[in-house]
């Protein structure tokens, strides 16, 4: 007969008080710490919206909207939107052009064509690019992109549009190429194989069964793409110039949302001004464009969800 | 069975057509005699390895025209494998290295003269899981055909009526075409892809035990279907369901250890075996 008897001493660390507390008061204290992120978005939007509100007292909400001049800094404002996201989606539009292919590329590269071992290589040094902060990637833009830009096409503005929108792209690359390989990993095998088995080539495997199956993560990574290049500040304060204009023309140099409110909040603008007010009107703006896409991100993963 | 009777077979057969053919097959199946048609798969010592490990060792098997082949033995004998060599699957393994022929129709699978997508549209294959792709039941069976280059919305819709009556399945899924296969029971999925590897007309169709994850009466559906199937198209099944290769096959092959120990009728095999292994096998003594 042994000298402990293990029922016992279970029972007795059951009964054990400090245990019981622990136990009890663990998940009440999560639930708050839960409740700080909640708040502090709830405090963070009814901030943005009260003074938002106050600034629409000031400006004609029609003029915000329909007015193509921002000049927020002139003795006579014009508070025109429409230059600022022009600006946003400008560079937008040049990075996603620039992400997409090469993301998507390197995700089918990764997951149909490379081997084990390529895959383990390339993967984490893709990832290493998406840790690169975007002060260096601005840096970069001003300093070796612009100037390449220019080498090749004079015309080009040293404040242009290409410049920083080729480096936002290159910047989202690795999440859209990490999460794009990620939903086309998760393809099962066997549907590989179910086409391949009727005698499909590899390309047609990826592009007419792969492909629009892993169609949601692939279409959230764009999104999610997407989302960052309209929330990134530095490198288009850095590299795109602070010019709000309403044109097409991606030469130019130009102001984003987001740069505005940089440039403003980085100089000296007093507590109770218009200009004051106007950045949470551009901050509302901004967000209301990020939560839109959110929103369609999150329509796709469930509108084209595949069940395997 | 020895070289010389598999020689004969194959001179038997030669000039017979389909449907006597077939007739004939099942008749002499009693007298335990049989008549095949030409061979369709030839292997010729063919070996492979999973980088070291020697999974195939010296195969020498022939398969013959309209016949329901069964490869049956334990677990890691190797019948997967060799059924999946037939249409070069197994080379989606990067490990994977072979040595020897495998002849399809009298031509070597492995030469450079024939592209593996033209030996998988001929060589259809069925998997042990079915594998619809997440598309709807009409672009699943109408897939191959898509592939292949067929686009026009009348022969499409011909291929995937005749496909989905050939598996069995049409009448339980004409109303719902366009809705995802994902949709259907796994006895239904299993049947739309045997429906998607008919749809290109395939000479032959390797099932790799297509009912291994099927309850019972999807498992007599795709049996009976099996056997329809065989008036048109020569079949190899691999099963590890003895009880199974005994209701549908006509000859049966028994693998172990990466070898064939016996290759003959099923009947012969079940009823009259020539091995001690095979005898221990098919009585259930280990396996």
């Amino acid at each position: 007969m042994a000298d402990y008897n293990i029922q016992e001493m279970v029972q007795k660390n059951k009964n054990n008080k400090r245990t019981k507390i622990v136990e009890k008061s663990i998940p009440i204290i999560l639930f708050l710490i839960t409740c700080i992120s909640i708040l502090t978005t709830i405090g963070i939007l009814y901030t943005l919206i009260s003074e938002t509100f106050i600034f629409f007292t000031r400006v004609s909400f029609i003029d915000f909207i329909t007015d193509t001049e921002w000049n927020a800094f002139s003795s006579d404002p014009s508070w025109g939107i429409i230059s600022l996201i022009m600006g946003t989606l400008k560079i937008v539009v040049i990075a996603i052009l620039v992400a997409i292919p090469i993301g998507l590329g390197a995700a089918i590269y990764l997951s149909e064509y490379a081997t084990d071992r390529t895959r383990r290589t390339i993967k984490p040094i893709l990832e290493i690019l998406a840790g690169i902060p975007t002060v260096v990637y601005g840096t970069f833009a001003i300093t070796f992109v612009t100037p390449l830009i220019r080498g090749i096409f004079p015309e080009v503005n040293l404040y242009n549009a290409i410049s920083p929108g080729v480096v936002v792209g290159i910047m989202i690359v690795p999440m859209i190429a990490s999460l794009s390989e990620d939903a086309m990993s998760s393809v099962p095998n066997t549907t590989r194989e179910g086409s391949l088995g009727l005698g499909a080539t590899r390309l047609e495997t990826v592009f007419k069964v792969i492909i629009p199956a892993a169609a949601s993560g692939i279409i959230s990574s764009f999104v999610l793409g997407i989302s960052r290049a309209i929330g990134e500040t530095m490198i288009v304060s850095i590299a795109a110039g602070s010019t709000p204009n309403a044109s097409l023309d991606i030469r130019e140099s130009l102001q984003t949302m987001t740069g505005f409110i940089v440039q403003v909040t980085s100089g000296d603008a007093s507590y109770g001004t218009d200009l004051y007010y106007s950045l949470y009107a551009v901050g509302m703006t901004l967000f209301l464009f990020t939560l839109v896409m959110n929103m369609i991100s999150q329509w796709i993963t469930r509108r084209f969800k595949e069940e395997y | 069975m020895t070289d010389s009777q598999l020689k004969e077979d194959k001179n038997m057969g030669t000039e017979m057509g389909t449907e006597i053919g077939t007739e004939v097959k099942q008749a002499d199946n009693a007298s335990g005699i049989i008549e095949s048609g030409q061979p369709v798969f030839q292997a010729k010592d063919f070996n492979l390895w999973y980088a070291d490990n020697h999974a195939l060792q010296n195969i020498n098997l022939t398969f013959s025209e309209n016949e329901i082949s069964a490869i049956i033995g334990p677990s890691g004998c190797g019948k997967s494998t060799f059924i999946k060599a037939l249409n070069r699957m197994v080379e989606l393994v990067p490990i994977v290295r072979t040595e020897g022929h495998i002849l399809y129709r009298g031509d070597n699978i492995f030469d450079k003269k024939m592209t593996v997508e033209e030996l998988r549209t001929k060589v259809g294959m069925v998997f042990q899981n079915p594998n619809p792709f997440p598309k709807s039941i009409y672009d699943n069976v109408a897939y191959g055909a898509r592939v292949h280059g067929i686009k026009k919305k009348k022969i499409l819709d011909q291929i995937v009526e005749k496909s989905l009556r050939g598996a069995a399945i049409w009448d339980e899924v004409k109303d719902r075409l366009n809705q995802n296969a994902y949709g259907l029971s796994g006895g239904q999925q299993q049947r739309v892809c045997i429906a998607r590897a008919l749809a290109i007309e395939p000479d032959v169709i390797l099932m790799d035990e297509p009912t291994s994850a099927l309850d019972p009466i999807s498992t007599t559906k795709i049996e009976d279907l099996i056997q329809q199937l065989s008036k048109d198209y020569s079949i190899v099944v691999v099963t590890h369901n003895m009880q199974q290769a005994a209701r549908v096959s006509d000859k049966t092959a028994f693998f172990y250890q990466g070898y064939v120990v016996e290759h003959d009728d099923t009947s012969a095999i079940f009823e009259n075996p020539k091995d001690k292994r095979t005898e221990d096998y098919v009585s259930g003594r280990f396996g």
